[in-house]
């Protein structure tokens, strides 16, 4: 799986301002919201359920990356966002790094084959350090699309 | 299931009192002992982020190096990121291997979440 193949490429944000767990989940929804790729009407149960499955275990998975998400059954394919945020926020990783990086991920709920390789595709593509560098100080949107962009036509596509 | 055990520089480890080393090991070198198994991925939604978290913090808890290997690759076994790149299914066979010297205590560790589920059904915790 690539990222253009579930990233909203008008819902990513290089620069978020919130600096709580939930601050940065609703932000990201929001701006899935603004993209088309959710609808207004779901925001709130689709927050509610990301803090939920956060409430399981942090969805940190080191290197300053975190991948919040959940299944809901509004979604008929995975969609997914990618936002930074420079001052880092508390995610309570495994590593105890702030996170920087965070894809968020809504996948309908018979799907869960989708909703691994996205994980793979980004943890994957993530080992790469100066990929995961270069994400984090994008300027703007734009360049992380073009980062993604660049990413997937590298990658081994799987 | 399998469970092969091989000890590098002490094949009766246990048996020999201190300074009555066998011949062969190196001296003042911990014994390395390399065990493995092979688990199966039970989990409905497969080793997905949280499975892959509690593996990493489990691994975490040992001295020894943990590593996962498929059928392409092998990786770290404490590293989150590194588990989620098996994109393990449901169903999936990995050999799961473990080196350093609480190897055999650090692999039936992570063999019980595998055959508990990581109680993704039965929340036993």
């Amino acid at each position: 799986m690539k990222f253009s193949d579930f990233v909203a490429v008008d819902a990513i944000r290089s620069h978020i301002d919130a600096d709580s767990k939930e601050g940065v989940i609703r932000e990201m929804a929001q701006s899935l919201v603004d993209a088309g790729s959710i609808a207004a009407g779901d925001l709130d149960g689709i927050v509610k359920a990301i803090m939920k499955r956060e409430d399981l275990g942090s969805t940190g998975i080191g290197r300053g990356v975190a991948v919040p998400h959940t299944k809901h059954p509004s979604v008929r394919r995975l969609v997914g966002t990618v936002a930074v945020s420079h001052d880092g926020v508390d995610f309570k990783s495994l590593d105890g790094e702030p996170v920087q990086l965070f894809f968020l991920l809504v996948s309908p709920p018979d799907r869960p084959g989708d909703h691994l390789r996205a994980l793979e595709n980004i943890s994957r593509q993530l080992r790469d350090d100066s990929f995961c560098k270069q994400l984090k100080s994008a300027k703007g949107p734009l360049e992380i699309q073009h980062l993604l962009e660049e990413a997937d036509s590298h990658g081994v596509a799987s | 299931m399998t469970v092969a055990v091989a000890t590098h520089g002490g094949e009766r480890r246990g048996r020999h009192p201190l300074g009555a080393r066998p011949e062969g090991e190196g001296s003042g070198s911990m014994s390395e002992q390399v065990v493995s198994r092979e688990v199966v991925v039970g989990m409905r939604q497969g080793l997905h982020a949280r499975p892959a978290d509690l593996l990493a913090r489990e691994a975490r808890k040992w001295q020894s190096r943990i590593e996962f290997s498929n059928a392409a690759q092998r990786v770290d076994g404490k590293s989150i990121l590194e588990l989620l790149t098996l994109a393990a299914e449901a169903g999936t066979r990995l050999v799961v291997e473990a080196t350093g010297p609480d190897a055999r205590e650090a692999l039936d560790a992570i063999g019980s979440l595998f055959d508990s589920n990581f109680n993704e059904q039965p929340d036993e915790s």
